[in-house]
């Protein structure tokens, strides 16, 4: 497997205006002389050499994005192999645009976490008494990375790749058993069906994929919550960063019943706000579910934006909040500052530092840039990360998604021209893997027990 | 007290499947054999269905054949049926399955066991090893007979502490009531083997003459028979036919009113049984809505009248046995002339074997067959070829032969035990195998024969005609490449056929690629300059037809050949690598891979886990190479 490509974004999203993504791998400046268009063949230039021109669509040869690529060649590189770096304009859609189109290479594969260190290691390009760090940085890459994965895969994607899979395995588990047990009563399976099947699946992932380019999955981003009490200014806020008019904004407490998000970008950091129900204690049903969602949605957040009413005293249900959010990633709010101010700012100090609070006014705007010069200075100062995972994990599933439809084309056409089932078997299985493999679901043993479990066999 | 009886250099426990091809291996290797066992006259057994082959099981008997077994070859003298399964589908699934005569097989095998030079076969109950220095150095028998050799191979099947049960009554037995071998069993636990017990049933056999066949479908065997061996060139044995009739409603309904009665459900039965073997009181309970499952009746041989209830295995009592029986129809007027039982058995978690079969524990040691816990004549000739291959290779001091999970079923086949063990009576299909299209019956000596030349296995008579069929194929698929043809020359053929007809020059081999050209369209069209047979002209055709999906596949092998290359010292002490997951650490320690290849199929091991046994295992080599 240390033979083949790998590409990945190798700084964070969104810092200081420039995104590079490194390519690694025999087939890295091949494929990527695919996509770059420039004055010279990217095949033909000289190690070390850095390059001025564009990514094209390779169906379209439409201009997409306006880059750098530096070319390092082999063994003279990080790891060793031949290496490409593509400079991109930071924002999170240009990486993303360039980073879709070379995992839609057929050679290309993105790389596990840790992976270009270790192959700098294997290579020989890194110390021997390094092995300790390598290993290290990968097992916690890969922590993080599984611990963002399973947080995406929950829910609606995980529901709908499950379902497709169940579709996958039972037309496998069919086809295997008419291989296996050929005199069995089992009905035969046609070529028809298996297209009707893969038409029906390739759907399905159709439906996913629009959704992902509408940036549904893709637009996740630190996921930062908005919590305080009941009319703190919470939705304001929200509405204020977003410049849009999502959430109702009233002055009778608890109008905000669920959890109301909305994607914004601040210095070009991606964030996905949670505006949730005020936390507190409370009676009334429909509202009770909110603060239940709301608890939750705390739970999930990467950063925590927590509002605080200073025209009024701390009220307990805060001072519990706040110990609750200690050793949080938080910035405080103190808003109203439009207000007289009532609030004693030492309490809050006990919890915060002094840094993590920021006054501001949200109806007047007053001190909201303070708000995200914070926000700024946690994300560059590495404190916040989770979006850039977050992010790759949504670039590994997307190209996935396109694998996994891939391979039902090739079944589909296959079957088309009349080729065996035993031998469709392959795309359509490894369609199932591919899907598999996004919801990180790769027990090979499920189709043998699909088998058994959807058909009566035995001698 | 005991005394010294014989000294040889490779002792194999047990005639069965397994044993006989770890004796013929061993001594054919050289070494001098002595193969033990309880009954003689119990030889290649089979103890249930009358029939060997099948998808996957089929290409094992090849792959067996093709690397110097005895299975293939002795099916071939003694099948009663022969029939090609799968041939609607591709190669890759084509799947030769016979019928046997189990006297006859097992007069055969015996006979063969029989005239070769450095075995000695011998009746005896072995009740313990010797070891010494830890390590497996002879057995001790019942009679106090010590053998002592370099090498012991156990392959006691079903036999240990074998037990078998039928409605309420259980008593300890080996299969068909042979005496099973149970003090062996506590001998190996107190060596520290760790066993687990594990189930398997068979049908009643009813008397020929009470069926009544009209009643039943016929299923005859194959016009032209192809064989098991690439050495078998024709036959002339008669061939007889099987028959299908189905369940009632009333079978269902004896069952439904009998299962307080049945072990399996009563509690009796502790062992796990597997789920493609089930008895026909499980299927009626776990498949409810099913209303009939097929019965096929087979005949067990030529001068018997006994037929094999292929469907009906049970373990319920006699007299329920006689109802169910006699509810399906054909077999109203039915003798049963055995009954169907259950068998218990102890098997060694498999997971306590290297991928040559030698036991971790115990150095010397090799087990082969149901002791792994397979079910299956086919898995057990399979693991008995490698066994006895790597008993004589280590005596020898020659390196182990492993096949990968690339080069055979037999490679799935071990390396699935070794790796994942199973909580079932494991059976091989071919969705097991990863790379089908590369694993078929037809190239089964394209992938082994070379290694059962090497080890001494394939006679050079052999030899000389595999290299000349491998050379002939090479040289015509060349031929196919080279030769190109005109549309104005071929067109008519092709349209003759109703294939789209070419519009530029094309050559023989894009043509033979179409899924509606054969590969006697092109040779009809351009002869070859020597005939080929026709064994030659499937490979050519086959090699052709498939090859995209062929490449496909050798891509992902060639993958798995670098991690299968990447050898993790024996000593390595996973517990002290700090990144790895507690899970994969408590794994690695208790299956001690011998691959990176192989690290990675055990479950609870994830990718990043292998990465970084990578680093670790880099670090260690450059260490090692630096001498510190």
């Amino acid at each position: 497997m240390l033979s083949d490509t790998i590409a990945a974004i190798s700084t964070a999203v969104g810092e200081s205006g420039i995104a590079v993504i490194r390519v690694s791998g025999p087939e890295a400046i091949a494929e990527v002389g695919e996509l770059f268009r420039s004055k010279q063949p990217l095949t033909e230039v000289d190690s070390h050499t850095v390059h001025y021109g564009f990514i094209m669509h390779p169906a379209t040869q439409e201009k997409l994005e306006e880059v750098l690529v530096s070319v390092f060649r082999a063994p003279r590189s990080f790891t060793t192999e031949d290496v490409v770096e593509i400079s991109t304009h930071g924002g999170i859609i240009s990486v993303k645009r360039v980073m879709d189109l070379l995992l839609l290479q057929p050679n290309i594969r993105l790389a596990e976490p840790g992976e270009f260190t270790k192959r700098a290691f294997l290579n020989g390009r890194i110390d021997l008494s390094q092995a300790e760090a390598v290993i290290d940085l990968i097992r916690s890459k890969s922590d993080r990375a599984f611990s963002v994965a399973l947080k995406q895969v929950e829910g609606d994607l995980s529901r709908k790749i499950t379902e497709l899979r169940h579709t996958l395995v039972e037309t496998l588990a069919h086809i295997e058993v008419n291989i296996d047990y050929p005199e069995h009563d089992v009905e035969s399976l046609t070529t028809q069906f298996i297209k009707t099947k893969c038409a029906e699946v390739t759907e399905g992932i159709d439906r996913l994929l629009k959704t992902a380019n509408q940036g549904k999955i893709l637009r996740e981003g630190i996921t930062t919550a908005i919590v305080g009490r009941p009319n703190v200014g919470k939705s304001s806020l929200l509405n204020a960063l977003a410049r849009e008019n999502k959430a109702i904004v009233t002055d009778i407490p608890g109008t905000t019943r669920d959890v109301i998000e909305e994607f914004v970008t601040i210095n070009n950091i991606p964030l996905k706000l949670l505006d949730t129900a005020g936390i507190r204690e409370t009676i009334d049903v429909v509202e009770q579910i909110g603060v239940e969602k709301s608890r939750a949605a705390v739970h999930e957040a990467d950063l925590i934006l927590l509002v605080l009413n200073s025209a009024e005293l701390l009220h307990e249900d805060e001072i519990h909040l706040m110990e609750q959010l200690r050793g949080r990633q938080t910035i405080v709010l103190l808003n109203k500052i439009d207000l007289p101010q009532q609030l004693n700012r030492e309490v809050v100090t006990r919890y915060f530092s002094e840094e993590a609070i920021v006054e501001l006014s949200v109806k007047t705007e007053e001190g909201l840039d303070h708000l995200e010069d914070a926000i700024s200075t946690l994300f560059f100062g590495g404190q916040l990360e989770s979006g850039d995972l977050t992010y790759v994990s949504n670039v590994r599933h997307i190209a996935l998604l396109n694998k996994a439809k891939q391979s039902l084309a090739d079944a589909y056409e296959a079957a088309d021209i009349g080729i065996p089932i035993d031998i469709l078997q392959i795309d359509v299985r490894l369609a199932w893997e591919q899907l598999g493999e996004v919801i990180g679901d790769a027990a090979p043993d499920a189709l043998i027990d699909q088998i058994f479990s959807q058909f009566c066999l035995g001698k | 007290m005991g005394f010294e009886a014989a000294q040889y250099d490779v002792i194999v426990v047990g005639a069965g499947h397994a044993g006989s091809e770890s004796a013929l291996a061993a001594a054919r290797m050289g070494c001098n054999t002595l193969l033990i066992t309880i009954n003689l006259d119990m030889v290649a057994f089979m103890p249930c269905n009358p029939s060997i082959g099948g998808p996957a099981k089929g290409h094992v008997v090849r792959e067996v054949d093709a690397i110097g077994g005895e299975m293939g070859r002795n099916i071939d003298k003694t099948f009663i049926q022969m029939r090609m399964l799968n041939t609607g589908k591709g190669p890759a699934v084509h799947a030769l399955r016979a019928q046997a005569d189990k006297v006859m097989y097992q007069h055969e095998m015996k006979d063969t066991l029989e005239k070769q030079a450095n075995l000695t076969l011998r009746q005896g109950m072995v009740e313990d090893l010797i070891v010494e220095d830890g390590k497996c150095v002879g057995v001790t028998t019942q009679t106090g007979a010590q053998y002592r050799s370099k090498a012991v191979v156990l392959t006691t099947g079903t036999y240990l502490r074998g037990k078998i049960i039928m409605g309420e009554l259980a008593y300890e037995s080996g299969p068909n009531n042979q005496q099973p071998a149970v003090t062996l069993s506590h001998s190996l636990k107190k060596l520290g083997f760790e066993l687990v017990r594990f189930k398997t049933g068979t049908p009643p056999r009813v008397h020929r003459d009470s069926i009544d066949f009209a009643q039943t479908e016929i299923q005859p065997g194959d016009e032209n028979p192809k064989f098991f061996s690439y050495e078998t060139k024709s036959s002339d044995n008669e061939q007889m036919p099987c028959w299908l009739t189905y369940t009632s409603p009333e079978t269902h309904e004896i069952i439904n009113a009998n299962l307080h009665r049945a072990p399996m459900f009563s509690g009796i039965i502790e062992g796990t049984g597997a789920r493609y073997c089930p008895s026909i009181e499980d299927k009626i309970v776990r498949f409810s809505d099913k209303p009939q499952h097929q019965v096929f009746l087979e005949p067990e041989g030529k001068n018997t009248a006994e037929y094999y209830v292929q469907g009906l295995s049970t373990s319920m009592p006699e007299e329920v046995q006689e109802q169910i029986v006699r509810s399906v129809p054909g077999l109203q007027n039915a003798k049963i002339m055995r009954n169907g039982y259950a068998i218990e058995y102890d098997v060694i978690v498999p997971t306590q074997l290297w991928p040559t079969m030698e036991t971790k524990l115990l150095p010397g040691l090799f087990t082969a067959g149901q002791i792994n816990g397979t079910s299956g004549y086919e898995e057990a000739s399979a693991q008995g070829v490698m066994a006895g291959i790597n008993a004589a290779r280590k005596i020898q001091g020659k390196e182990s032969i492993v096949l990968d999970r690339s080069q055979g079923y037999i490679g799935v086949l071990i390396d699935d035990l070794v790796t994942k063990g199973t909580n079932e009576p494991y059976r091989l299909l071919t969705s097991r195998a990863e790379y089908r299209l590369l694993l078929r019956h037809d190239n089964a000596d394209l992938r082994l024969t070379q290694i059962g030349y090497d080890i001494g296995l394939i006679s050079e008579e052999r030899y000389a005609q595999f290299l000349d069929k491998k050379e002939k194929v090479e040289q015509e698929v060349e031929r196919l490449r080279a030769t190109k043809v005109r549309p104005s020359d071929i067109n008519p053929l092709l349209e003759s056929i109703g294939s789209a007809p070419i519009q530029d020059g094309s050559h023989l081999l894009a043509i033979l690629r179409r899924p509606e050209v054969t590969y006697s369209l092109i040779h009809q069209f351009s002869p070859t300059e020597h005939e080929l047979d026709e064994e030659m002209r499937e490979q050519v055709e086959i090699q052709v037809k498939y090859a995209g999906y062929i490449e496909k596949q050798l891509i992902h092998v060639e993958k798995l050949k670098k991690m299968e290359k990447k050898k993790l010292p024996e000593n390595i002490k996973y517990e002290d690598i700090q990144g790895l997951a507690i899970e994969a650490r408590q794994k690695l320690a208790k299956i001690r891979p011998m691959s990176i290849g192989q690290a990675s199929r055990i479950s609870g091991v994830s990718p990043a886990d292998i990465s970084i046994l990578l680093v670790y295992l880099e670090h260690y080599n450059r260490v090692t190479a630096a001498g510190g």
